[in-house]
């Protein structure tokens, strides 16, 4: 009886020893890394409206960033022993929550990337707070993240709601566009993006002259867009904050009530290379928006779109540079701090300043983890410039990263 | 008033589609007593379809929306055949479970080879641009869809009220025993008005392609606000799915533009108008509350 006691109590230590990570290197020899492995974890969406957006080709990315950290360190590499393991939120917050817990606790995953959907993005915050591990968020749009919700295991890395709102608000106005109507989607990343672009677009000395929330999901916009042309004043702007199939709706029948030509122009919130795809550039022709990243701005970025390319058979989104770089900077951080212990590659990474293929100017923040990178003022070609597949638009103006981002907010308590 | 009738005319477009899709449903809730969940995914099916002859095929938008609705009612007389025909005798909610799978199916079967991503459509060339009408103009297509359907329902009302089908269908959607006592063989009808129903939800598919975005997903949040139009008509009410979806449609553009400051007002509009409807005649506004269940 009292050795089963024993054991019992023996194991119960074990276990709380492996459940608080830090804990120590629990792994043979002289290895620093837990179970002598590094194990990273996509959690995205991988059937949904986001599938495409990031999805299993994200996976594919860090795949290729193990790849490049093994080739870059040969024999010196702090371990061979790096996989990817994945797995799918379907967009849903309390999945989002028992698959990260899941995906540290029983995959051994050290770091968490990308989580699509913001509302599974901040639950995914609270799981690496507790479990105390990495956690870098790619597709997430909340600045909460880096606001009330953030702490010392997350870091949010490729854009938020208010580089995407800024930038285009902002530098759409100075362009010229100064009377705006907005449409937005009746849910928080709808509303969050009405308040910020609506700041931004005012702050740069436009106005404001109409704007209206929209059903969620919507397949008829006709109401508003006849709605745009017959506002006091006219506005010479609109400004959509849809998303996804809601935005190829919208983009269609903007088209159809030819706006354009009614001297109304098209600035969108949040728009990535796979939505031009499916609306054809022909279809959004001269509208502007911010991307975080862009496969055709350069050589470098270039090349390795060309190798995402033959991996995949696709162009990268943002979405999966971004993927690609927070797995390798985990990597290069883990190499430098030759160990996997979550505080000691969290004191590495804060305040280190990158230069990547998606990164540029790029530097971890230590006040709140936002990641600030450079941001790019993006329009759509018209059909007759596009000369090559998936090379849609034009980089009009690089936003440089100390404004491409807000300033830490007084919200984040580390 | 110039943006009323505007507003107006754009309601009726809009209620052009909830009035095909319930018309569908109607006739086949009328004839089967089965609620088709899987209505929007044939929906979906008509815009995708339309989009693979397109691209695949090369065959432009006014084939495809012939071929379409036939290949789906085809398809959907093959499911009646072999599934739907034999629950029939079951508890209701047997088939309902049925054809919210099948939905299920053909989502992920469409989204397993075309991705969920929009995919494009283009406004047939011919329709393109706009027309003059009086007081404003507006988008070729969209007055193209409305008179479109308009026809198409008054096609229907036409069969059905002045054909020997037309004939049976009716009296076996309203008392279906009287109408087998008179020895008319219903069940050889069944088959056919339920490919029939199918074949209209493709055909709202196919005018749906050139304006709206079509994925995998298209039809799943429609179909939601279509079972409200029928509840509203009436369950198996031919007119009444007609009227309500137009009605609808109208509500909806309304709603929008003149309680624009009550954003969850306007949303939910469709829904306060079916619970109302639902005090007032619990059958639905042109359902006969003593209609057999």
């Amino acid at each position: 009886m009292r050795r089963t006691a024993g054991l019992a109590a023996a194991s119960a230590v074990a276990l709380l020893a492996a459940g608080c990570g830090g804990g120590g290197p629990a792994g043979s020899g002289d290895s620093k890394l837990t179970d002598d492995r590094v194990v990273l974890g996509v959690l995205n969406d991988q059937s949904g409206v986001y599938a495409d957006v990031s999805g299993k080709n994200s996976v594919k990315a860090v795949e290729m960033a193990i790849a490049d950290f093994k080739a870059k360190y040969g024999d010196k590499a702090v371990t061979k022993n790096i996989s990817v393991e994945s797995a799918d939120h379907q967009n849903k917050p309390d999945i989002a929550n028992t698959k990260a817990a899941e995906l540290y606790d029983r995959k051994g995953v050290d770091a968490i990337l990308d989580v699509p959907t913001s509302s599974a993005a901040l639950k995914v915050a609270d799981v690496a707070k507790a479990k105390k591990k990495l956690y870098f968020n790619i597709t997430g749009a909340t600045t909460a993240l880096t606001g009330a919700s953030c702490n010392r295991y997350t870091f949010h890395y490729a854009y938020d709601s208010y580089m995407l709102a800024h930038g285009t608000g902002t530098q759409a106005t100075q362009q010229g566009a100064k009377n705006w109507y907005i449409v937005y989607p009746d849910y928080a990343f709808g509303q969050d993006m009405e308040k910020k672009f609506s700041a931004a677009v005012e702050g740069a000395g436009g106005k404001i002259v109409g704007k209206d929330a929209t059903p969620f999901p919507n397949d008829n916009f006709s109401t508003f867009l006849l709605k745009a042309p017959t506002l006091n004043p006219k506005p010479d702007t609109l400004g959509t904050m849809q998303a996804g199939g809601d935005l190829v709706n919208l983009v269609k029948q903007y088209n159809e009530f030819k706006l354009r030509d009614k001297g109304v122009g098209l600035a969108v919130g949040l728009m990535f290379l796979t939505d031009i795809h499916s609306l054809t550039p022909a279809a959004l022709a001269g509208t502007t928006y911010t991307d975080a990243w862009y496969w055709n701005f350069d050589q470098q970025n270039r090349q390795w779109a060309d190798r995402f390319l033959s991996e995949t058979g696709t162009r990268p989104t943002f979405a999966h540079a971004a993927n690609y770089s927070a797995a390798m900077q985990y990597l290069e951080a883990v190499q430098a701090a030759g160990t996997d212990d979550a505080d000691t590659v969290v004191k590495g990474l804060e305040g280190k300043e990158i230069n990547d293929v998606f990164l540029r100017n790029g530097k971890i923040r230590a006040e709140d983890h936002r990641v600030v990178h450079d941001a790019y003022l993006a329009q759509v070609k018209p059909q007759a410039e596009v000369k090559e597949d998936w090379d849609y638009v034009k980089i009009l103006k690089t936003i440089p990263a100390a404004e491409a981002f807000a300033q830490p907010s007084g919200d984040c308590k580390m | 008033m110039t943006g009323f009738l505007q507003h107006t005319f754009d309601g009726l477009v809009n209620g052009a589609f909830y009035a095909l899709l319930a018309l569908g449903l109607a006739v086949i809730f009328g004839m089967l007593r089965v609620v088709n969940f899987a209505h929007g995914a044939f929906y979906m099916l008509g815009a995708m379809g339309a989009y693979v002859l397109l691209t695949e095929f090369g065959v432009p938008f006014w084939w495809a929306l012939v071929i379409m609705p036939v290949l789906l009612g085809a398809l959907g007389m093959a499911l009646e055949r072999a599934f739907v025909h034999r629950l029939a005798q079951l508890d209701p909610l047997y088939n309902f479970l049925l054809t919210f799978g099948l939905t299920l199916i053909l989502q992920d079967l469409v989204k397993s080879r075309y991705g969920v991503q929009s995919i494009p459509y283009a406004t047939p060339g011919e329709l393109g641009g706009s027309v003059d009408l009086g007081l404003f103009d507006f988008p070729t297509y969209r007055v193209f869809v409305l008179v479109f359907a308009v026809a198409i329902c008054v096609g229907v009302w036409w069969l059905l009220t002045h054909s020997r089908v037309g004939m049976v269908v009716r009296a076996a959607t309203e008392r279906p025993e009287l109408t087998r006592a008179f020895g008319i063989n219903v069940g050889r009808w069944v088959t056919p008005v339920f490919g029939f129903g199918i074949a209209l939800a493709g055909l709202a598919g196919v005018l749906a392609a050139p304006m709206r975005a079509v994925n995998p997903l298209m039809g799943a949040d429609l179909i939601i606000v279509v079972f409200a139009v029928v509840v509203i008509g009436g369950l198996g009410s031919i007119f009444g799915s007609v009227a309500a979806g137009f009605g609808i449609g109208l509500v909806q553009a309304w709603g929008v533009v003149y309680l624009a400051d009550w954003p969850i007002l306007s949303q939910t509009l469709v829904f306060i108008v079916m619970a109302a409807v639902l005090m007032w005649r619990p059958a639905g506004l042109f359902g006969r509350e003593e209609a057999p269940a």
